[in-house]
C-alpha cells in the first residue's frame, strides 16, 4: 500500500499519463484529480520508475500537476444480489438513481477456468425463433456473436433471445451503446418484467473511451459470481467491435507495433479472454454469451469479426434483418439436437441444402437461364423457405417448426428428390399429403402466423 | 535451485525486464516473486545487464525491484511412465490434480509435478550387468495401459555405458533407482524410472530417419483416397472459421491407425478439449477394445491460458511424442491451431519491440514453423525397430485467405495440404475439404490411377458446372451434363461423410477400395438418358441407395442387397444395352 500523492505528470497522451514513481503495482488503480473532478486510471506499464496509467475519464483536462494517488489495489467490483435491477458505468459506478455498492468486492478480469472442471454443455437455449432452434441451435454455455451490419436491428434481436430463453440472470454490457439503444434495453427488459433479474454495466459513446474497455470484464466477473452460485447466467454484450476499437486506440497511443489494420498483435487473445468465460461449471451454474459484432463495411474478414469467429462456438449472421442460413453456425449444435427429435438434424441439413440449390437457381434465373423443372421446384420452396422459416417474426417453438419443414418438403418435392434417408421419410413425410394439396395446409399456417405474430 | 536473484526493472503485459548480476542462459527458466507465489517465466533476450523475460502466467502486482530468481535450467517436461491418458496444460501441470487442489480457476504460481510420485511401477529388466548400453537403450520395461513402456537411459547422455547394476523385477516408483551406470570416464550415475528433456532440443537418439511412405488410415474416405497423409509425414488442415477443422482433428484423432495420439489444444477453445476429455475415456478403441484415452494425452492451453505457455504448449506435445517414438511406438500429434501458436510468437515479438515481418509476425516465423514440423517423421532405432512421429497442424488464416504467412510457411515444410473451404462448408459438404485444391505427395489407400480418374471427373463435372454458370442448363450437352452429375454424385457418396453417422463417420482401408472400386465402375459407365430431367432424377435416386449403402456396415446382408439393387439401377440406363 502506497499512500503518497504524486503531482508531476511527465507526459499526457491521449488517455494515458506518465508519472514517476516507485512501489507501485503492475495493474493496480490509481486515482486522478484534476479540475475535471476525480477519475480512476489503472497502471498498464512499468518501467523502471516510470508508470504508465490510462485514466478512464480521458486524458483532456488533466493538468501536469494533477494530484495521482495509488489505490494498492486492482480493478474490483462489488458482488451481491443488490445488483440485480441495477445500472452501472463501465467503471462500476451508478448510472441509475441507487447507491453506491462497496460490499463484498471482487476481483475483476481473474484466471480462467480449468478445463477439467468444464462439462459438455447439454441444455438447449429455446429461443422460438427457428432459424435458432432447428438450424443453429443455441446451446447453454455457449459464446456466441452476431455479425451485423451497422443499422441491422442486433439489439432488439439480443433483448428478444433475452427475454425467451430460460435464465435466472440476464448481464447486460453496452458498449459505445446509443443512449437510445441503452434505454431500449431497460425499457424493453422493465416491461417484460425482467429487469429484476437483470444487472445493466453501460458505456454510452458518450462516455470516455477507456471505461469501455472495462464492461466485458466487469460484466463477466459479476456473472462468475453467479454462476458459482449455481444461477444460468446469459450474457449480453453489445457492441464487441466497439471494445476492439477501444483497445485500438489504447495500443496505437502506447506505441504498440500494430499487427493488422492497425490493432494490436493481441487482439486475439484479448477477445479470447473474454469469451473464454462462457462455462457451464462442473456442479455448479453456467455463462452464455450472446455478442453483438458489427462488421464494419459488411466484411467478415475484417480482424474483429474475424478473429472472433476463431474463438466463439459459431456465429450468426444478421443480414436483411434476418438470421443468414450461410455462414451462421453453432458449433455446440450436436450436443443437443439428436436428443429433441428423431428428425431434427435432417431436416437441419435438408433444408439448407435445397434453400442453398435455390440460392444457386436463383442466379441462373436472373442471367436469363431458363429454368427446369427442377429450378422451377426450388424457386417455390426457397421462397416459402424465406417466408414461413428466416422471417424473425416467425415465432413457434421447435416442433412446431420441425413439421412445418416437413409440411414445406411435401408440398414441393418428391420423397427422392430430398436426398432423405428412407427410413425417415417413411416415419415422417407426411401422407395426406397427395391426396390434400394446399387448402387445409394454408389455414393451419395463417393460424400459425396469426399466433406467432400475436406473441 | 541457484542462489541468482535478480530485480523487475519493468513491466509491460506478460513482458519482465530483469537486472541480473551472475551468468544467464539464454531460454532458462527463472520465477518471478509475488507474495507467496512464484511466477514462472523463459528468458528470452539478454541485453547488457538486463534480461527479458516473458512469465507464463498473469503478471498482475508485479512491481519494480520486486526479486526473480534464475534456475540456470531450460524448460522442460518430464518423461516417464504415466504420462497417457493425463490432461496437461503447456507448461506439463496435471489439469485434473490442479482442480482438486485450487478448484474451479486456474491459479496462477500453481505447479505440480507432472507424474504422480507415489505410484508404484512393475519393473522388467532387460539388460544384466556388465552390458554395454548408450543414450536411448532400454533398461527395461513397466506396463502402462497397453503398452511396453520402456525405461531407457536419458536421452542426453552422451558416451557408452557399462551396467554395473541393475534392478530385479518388482514395483518401484518413479524417483527410485533402477539402475547403475558407468561412463567411459569411470563416473557412476543412476537411472529412475523418470528423466527430464528440454522441449525446444529434439531428441536424436535413433540410428536414422526414414522416409514416410506407409499410409496412415483415417478412416476418412476424401483423405485416404485423395489426400492421404504417411506414417510419420506431416500435414496441414487451413481453413476459415466455421469449415470444420477442429471436428476433422477429432475424427481423426478417433480413427488414426496409430499407437498414441497426442492432441495439443493450443489456444483453441476450452469447450472443444472438454469434450475429447470426457467423450474419449467412453468411446471403445475398435484396434483394442479398450477405452480410447489409453492411448492419448492431451496438451491444453487454450486460448484464455496466459500466451506464453500457448508458445510452449506444443514443444511440450513434440517432446512427448518424441519421447514414444524412442519406444518403436507410432505416434500422432495434432496440433490445434498453429496459427495461435505463431500469434503467440507475434506478441512476444512485438512486446520485445522487434522489427516486424509480413502482418507483424517476427522474420524468424519461417523458420520456426519448419523446426517444428521437421520434429516429426519416421526413425529406425538402435535396436532396429521402426517409430514415428506424425504432425498434423490446423491452420487458422485471417479472413480464411490461403496466402498469409502462417499458412504459407506451413505449405513449404507439409507433405500433405488439406485445404478447407467456406464454399463448401456452407453447402454443408462435410468434411468441407477442398477435392480440387488440396494435394499429397504421400501414397494413399487405393491405386494411384484410380484416384486420378475420379479426380479427372471431379475437375471435369466442376468445369461443366462453371460453364453451366455462363450459357445455362439447355446450352450444355446432355453428355456433359452427365459428367457433372457424376462428379457431383461421387462428391455426395464418397468425399462427403457424416461424421455423426455411426457406420457412414469411419470407413476402413478395405471397404474403402471396395467402395472406390464399385463407385469406379458406375462412374465409367456409359449412361444414356432420354433428357437431363431423367437424368438428374436418376442420380439423385442413386445418391440416395448409395447413400443408404454408406450408412449400413459392410457385413449386413443388407449391404450386398443395396449394391444389387445400384447395380440393377446402372444397368437400366447403360448405353451398352
Amino acid at each position: 500500500m502506497n499512500n503518497k500523492v504524486y503531482h508531476r505528470i511527465e507526459e499526457v497522451a491521449g488517455n494515458v499519463i506518465t508519472l514517476r514513481a516507485d512501489g507501485v503495482r503492475y495493474q493496480e488503480l490509481a486515482e486522478v484529480e484534476s479540475p475535471q473532478g476525480a477519475s480512476l486510471a489503472q497502471v498498464i506499464r512499468l518501467a523502471g520508475d516510470r508508470v504508465s496509467l490510462q485514466v478512464f475519464a480521458g486524458g483532456r483536462g488533466i493538468p501536469t500537476d494533477a494530484k495521482v494517488r495509488f489505490l494498492g489495489h486492482p480493478m474490483e467490483t462489488s458482488f451481491s444480489e443488490a445488483l440485480l435491477g441495477r445500472v452501472f458505468t463501465g467503471s462500476g459506478q451508478p448510472r441509475d438513481r441507487g447507491p453506491r455498492l462497496t460490499e463484498n468486492m471482487i476481483e475483476i478480469g481473474g484466471p480462467s477456468v480449468n478445463p477439467a472442471k468444464r462439462i459438455i454443455p447439454r441444455n438447449m437455449v429455446r429461443t422460438g425463433i427457428p432459424m435458432i432452434d432447428i438450424f443453429n441451435t443455441l446451446v447453454e454455455s455457449q459464446k456466441l456473436p452476431i455479425f451485423s451490419v451497422a443499422g441491422e436491428p442486433y439489439n432488439p434481436l439480443l433483448a428478444r433471445i433475452a427475454l425467451q430463453a430460460e435464465v435466472d440472470v440476464i448481464i447486460l454490457g453496452g458498449m459505445g451503446l446509443k443512449h437510445d439503444d441503452y434505454l431500449y434495453f431497460r425499457e424493453t427488459l422493465e416491461e417484460q418484467g425482467a429487469l429484476a433479474r437483470s444487472v445493466l454495466f453501460v458505456h454510452t459513446a458518450a462516455d470516455p473511451t477507456v471505461e469501455c474497455l472495462m464492461v466485458p470484464d466487469i460484466c463477466l466477473a459479476v456473472a462468475e459470481q453467479f454462476a458459482l452460485k449455481n444461477e444460468r447466467v446469459l450474457v449480453l454484450l453489445t457492441d464487441m467491435t466497439n471494445f476492439a476499437d477501444a483497445m485500438k486506440e489504447i495500443a496505437i497511443t502506447m506505441e504498440q507495433i500494430p499487427s493488422n489494420r492497425g490493432y494490436p498483435g493481441d487482439l486475439y487473445s484479448q477477445l479470447a479472454a473474454r469469451y473464454e468465460k462462457a462455462v457451464d461449471f462442473d456442479s455448479a451454474g453456467s455463462i452464455t454469451i450472446l455478442a453483438a459484432t458489427t462488421m464494419p463495411g459488411d466484411d467478415v474478414t475484417h480482424p474483429v469479426p474475424d478473429n472472433t469467429g476463431y474463438i466463439t462456438e459459431g456465429q450468426f449472421y444478421l443480414r436483411n434483418g434476418r438470421i443468414e442460413p450461410f455462414g451462421s453456425l453453432s458449433r455446440l449444435k450436436q450436443q443437443v439436437n439428436g436428443a429433441t427429435r428423431d428428425d431434427h438434424r435432417t431436416i437441419m441439413n435438408t433444408m439448407i441444402q435445397l434453400y442453398a440449390g435455390y440460392k444457386e437457381t436463383l442466379e441462373k434465373q436472373s442471367m436469363g437461364f431458363r429454368m427446369s423443372a427442377w429450378d422451377s421446384k426450388l424457386l417455390v420452396y426457397g421462397e416459402r423457405f424465406e417466408q414461413e422459416m428466416m422471417d424473425l417474426s416467425v415465432n413457434i417453438p421447435l416442433e412446431t417448426a420441425l413439421d412445418r419443414g416437413w409440411a414445406m418438403l411435401a408440398d414441393c418435392f418428391e420423397p427422392a428428390e430430398t436426398g432423405i434417408a428412407s427410413k425417415l421419410i417413411n416415419q415422417f413425410w407426411p401422407k395426406a399429403h397427395a391426396e390434400t394439396p394446399d387448402n387445409g395446409r394454408q389455414e393451419e399456417r395463417n393460424h400459425l402466423e396469426a399466433v406467432a405474430s400475436s406473441d | 535451485m541457484s542462489n541468482h536473484v535478480g530485480q523487475i526493472t519493468g513491466v509491460s503485459g506478460n513482458l519482465l525486464r530483469v537486472r541480473f548480476h551472475e551468468p544467464v542462459v539464454q531460454n532458462e527458466v527463472a520465477y518471478a516473486h509475488l507474495g507467496e507465489v512464484t511466477l514462472k517465466s523463459e528468458v528470452i533476450r539478454i541485453r547488457g545487464d538486463e534480461a527479458e523475460l516473458q512469465v507464463f502466467e498473469d503478471t498482475r502486482g508485479l512491481q519494480i525491484g520486486g526479486e526473480v530468481e534464475f534456475t540456470g535450467e531450460l524448460l522442460a517436461v518430464e518423461l516417464g511412465p504415466g504420462l497417457l491418458t493425463q490432461v496437461f496444460d503447456g507448461l506439463q501441470n496435471p489439469l485434473p490434480r490442479l482442480a482438486e487442489q485450487c478448484g474451479f480457476f486456474l491459479q496462477r504460481g500453481t505447479y505440480l509435478q507432472a507424474l504422480e510420485r507415489d505410484k508404484e511401477w512393475a519393473f522388467t529388466p532387460a539388460v544384466k550387468v556388465g552390458d554395454t548400453v548408450t543414450a536411448g537403450a532400454t533398461l527395461g520395461t513397466v506396463p502402462e495401459g497397453i503398452f511396453k513402456h520402456r525405461i531407457m537411459v536419458p536421452f542426453g547422455w552422451r558416451g557408452k555405458f557399462e551396467v554395473l547394476e541393475v534392478a530385479e523385477a518388482g514395483n518401484y516408483t518413479l524417483d527410485e533407482s533402477i539402475a547403475r551406470l558407468k561412463s567411459e570416464t569411470g563416473r557412476e550415475a543412476q537411472v529412475t524410472l523418470v528423466q527430464r528433456w528440454p522441449v525446444k532440443v529434439p531428441i536424436q537418439a535413433y540410428a536414422e530417419r526414414l522416409r514416410p511412405t506407409e499410409p496412415l488410415t483415417t478412416k476418412v474416405r476424401i483423405i485416404d483416397t485423395f489426400y492421404p497423409v504417411a506414417r510419420g509425414g506431416a500435414y496441414c488442415i487451413p481453413g476459415p472459421f466455421g469449415a470444420g477443422k477442429t471436428v476433422l482433428q477429432q475424427i481423426i484423432s478417433r480413427h488414426a491407425d496409430v499407437d498414441i495420439v497426442i492432441v495439443a489444444a493450443c489456444g483453441e477453445r476450452a469447450g472443444e478439449v472438454v469434450e475429447t476429455l470426457r467423450e474419449f475415456p467412453e468411446l471403445e478403441d475398435p484396434r483394442t477394445g479398450r477405452s480410447l484415452m489409453e492411448r492419448t494425452l492431451i496438451i491444453c492451453n487454450t486460448s484464455s491460458m496466459p500466451v506464453a505457455a500457448r508458445e510452449a504448449s506444443v514443444y511440450t506435445a513434440v517432446t512427448i511424442a518424441e519421447y514414444y517414438r524412442q519406444m518403436g511406438l507410432h505416434v500422432m500429434l495434432l496440433a490445434d491451431s498453429t496459427s495461435r501458436w505463431a500469434q503467440a510468437l507475434r506478441e512476444v515479438s512485438g512486446r520485445l519491440e522487434e522489427i516486424p515481418g509480413e502482418e507483424a509476425f517476427p522474420a524468424y516465423l519461417e523458420s520456426v514453423i519448419a523446426a517444428f514440423y521437421e520434429r516429426g517423421g519416421v526413425v529406425r532405432l538402435h535396436d532396429g525397430g521402426i517409430g514415428s512421429v506424425t504432425i498434423g497442424g490446423t491452420v487458422s488464416p485471417a479472413g480464411g485467405n490461403f496466402e498469409e504467412p502462417v499458412t504459407q510457411s506451413t505449405l513449404k515444410v507439409v507433405g500433405a495440404f488439406l485445404g478447407l473451404s467456406r464454399e463448401r462448408s456452407d453447402q454443408r459438404r462435410y468434411p468441407a475439404i477442398h477435392p480440387l485444391e488440396s494435394w499429397s505427395k504421400y501414397p494413399g489407400v487405393v491405386p494411384e490411377e484410380a484416384a486420378r480418374r475420379a479426380r479427372t471427373i471431379l475437375r471435369q463435372g466442376n468445369e461443366v458446372n462453371q460453364m453451366m454458370k455462363v450459357v445455362g442448363e439447355e446450352g450444355t450437352s446432355i453428355e456433359d451434363f452427365v459428367v457433372y452429375l457424376k462428379a457431383e454424385y461421387l462428391d455426395a457418396v464418397y468425399l462427403q461423410q457424416d461424421a455423426f453417422h455411426e457406420v457412414d463417420a469411419a470407413t476402413g482401408a478395405e471397404r474403402q477400395s471396395y467402395v472406390f472400386e464399385r463407385l469406379g465402375h458406375i462412374l465409367d459407365a456409359p449412361l444414356k438418358f432420354p433428357d437431363k430431367d431423367a437424368a438428374r432424377a436418376f442420380f439423385q435416386q442413386l445418391t440416395q441407395t448409395t447413400k443408404d449403402w454408406n450408412r449400413v456396415l459392410q457385413d449386413d446382408p443388407e449391404f450386398a442387397k443395396i449394391e444389387q439393387t445400384m447395380t440393377k439401377m446402372v444397368a437400366e440406363v447403360s448405353a451398352d444395352e
